[in-house]
Order: structure tokens, then C-alpha cells, then sequence
């Protein structure tokens, strides 16, 4: 199977965070991933799409969050991105239970998170001009299984 | 794809069932409402019981935080049960274990507060 890719734009409402990692997970059932590995990506998305919303872009909804998504043989790669505010400090705000935003009573463990349920995690942000979060995930597949 | 908020007194203790997805975006349901349950005062402890919760990220570690605060504040206890195994690893990676005690379910997590109360 050669490589397959899809991209998807959308505004920066907190109403399209599951539509987002809905439409990932459905991409990537195609591969046949166990239920943890669906559940792994979900969650990855939800973060990556939730700061884009709130940090990015200050919960305004005129911004767009966009989505590439490929997958090459059984790794699934996932670049999620926004032209907000950008970060000033990446290394603060990877800080596991870091937040800039306390009042909105925000865990601070969103970066945690994407770094620990996916194989590889970047992140690259530039103020003013926006943040993008390059994430890898290679799903074992269960047809492997029977080969 | 939402989110179902039920919540219940019994004797001193709140009971809050979660169902369907917590996320950023119907995380003020469960704010909402169980800010106003606390602030009333009917009960003193609080039970997160999260069987039929199906997804949860960061944003409901953080109404869940946020809920514990309050309750610590008035002197009560929040414990949760019946966590799915993603939400049992969401928790575990923020240390919510260590201010919170996990039961199997509703009954044991009554029993728990029965005695400390």
C-alpha cells in the first residue's frame, strides 16, 4: 500500500475538537489499530486542536486549525497547526502541568500527554505567526497478526 | 457526541456520572453544574463515578482539578470510580491518584466515605 494523505481545515471552535479527532481516527481505522492505539490518537488530536483554539488563537473563531494526516505502511504521521499567537517560551510550556492560562482552570498536561501517547512529538511555534505540532505513530497493526 | 451530566445526593455525598466525551468543549457542563451542587452545600463529599464515560483529555483533568479544589476548600473528600482503562492512564500520568482515592464502584467509593464522614 502505497502512502495516502489527507488534510482538513476547519474553524477554531471548541464544537469541532471531536469532530477532529473523530475524523483522524477514522483515517487511521484503516490500518485496523487495537482500540488503545485509536484511543492514544484521539487524545493526541483533542490536545494539539484544543491549544490551537485557546492558546493559539485566544478562543476567537475566526482562525482555521489544519490537519495533515498520512499514513505510510503502519506508521501514521500527524501535523496539526494554526497561524495564531505562536509560543514565547516552548520549553515552559512543555513543562508537564505548566499553563498559561490557570483561570480557565487548564491541567497544564496537554504536551505531556502528546509526548507520551505518541512515538515521536514536535513541536515548533513562532510568535505571531503560528505553532505547528508534528506527531508519528506506528500502529501494530492486528493483521500483522495472522501474516 | 456530547457529554451527559447526572448527578445525585446521597445522604452527604454527591454522586456525579459522567457519560459520553470530556473535552474542552463541554467541559463548562460539568463545571457549571457541579459548581452549583457544591456551592448549595447538600453534601459534603463528592463521587466522580465514570463508567460510561467514553473519552476524556486534558481539559477534564482540568474541571476535575478545578472540582477537587473546591470541595478540599469546604473541608470534603472527592474520590472517583469505575474508570475506564484511558482515563485510569490520564490520570495516572498527572498524579490525580495521589490526592484522589480510585474504587471499583459507586457502592465501594459510598462505603470509603461513609467511614471517614
Amino acid at each position: 500500500m502505497g502512502r495516502n494523505e489527507m488534510t482538513l481545515s476547519f474553524s477554531a471552535r471548541s464544537e469541532n475538537e471531536a469532530f477532529a479527532r473523530i475524523a483522524v481516527a477514522s483515517f487511521v481505522s484503516q490500518l485496523d489499530p487495537t482500540l488503545e492505539e485509536l484511543n492514544d490518537l484521539k487524545t493526541a488530536v483533542s490536545e494539539a486542536v484544543t491549544n490551537a483554539i485557546i492558546h493559539g488563537y485566544d478562543s476567537d473563531s475566526a482562525g482555521k486549525v489544519t490537519i495533515d494526516a498520512s499514513i505510510d505502511g503502519d506508521v501514521v504521521s500527524i501535523e496539526i497547526y494554526d497561524n495564531g499567537r505562536g509560543i514565547e517560551d516552548l520549553e515552559l510550556a512543555r513543562q508537564p502541568l505548566y499553563t498559561s492560562k490557570p483561570e480557565m482552570e487548564r491541567s497544564g498536561m496537554g504536551f505531556t500527554i502528546m509526548e507520551n501517547f505518541m512515538d515521536r512529538f514536535e513541536v515548533t511555534s513562532e510568535l505571531g505567526q503560528g505553532t505547528r505540532v508534528a506527531m508519528l505513530k506506528r500502529i501494530e497493526s492486528k493483521k500483522a497478526l495472522y501474516n | 457526541m456530547s457529554l451527559q451530566a447526572e448527578l445525585e445526593h446521597y445522604r452527604n455525598v454527591l454522586i456525579v456520572r459522567l457519560r459520553g466525551e470530556l473535552d474542552h468543549h463541554t467541559a463548562d457542563i460539568v463545571r457549571n453544574k457541579m459548581e452549583a451542587e457544591i456551592i448549595r452545600g447538600e453534601s459534603h463529599h463528592v463521587i466522580l463515578s465514570l463508567k460510561d464515560l467514553q473519552f476524556m483529555d486534558s481539559s477534564g483533568l482540568g474541571v476535575i482539578l478545578g472540582r477537587y479544589k473546591q470541595i478540599r476548600s469546604k473541608g470534603g473528600k472527592m474520590v472517583v470510580c469505575d474508570v475506564n482503562p484511558s482515563v485510569y492512564r490520564l490520570f495516572e500520568m498527572s498524579g490525580l491518584f495521589k490526592i484522589m482515592n480510585i474504587y471499583d464502584n459507586e457502592r465501594m467509593a459510598i462505603s470509603s466515605l461513609e467511614v471517614v464522614s
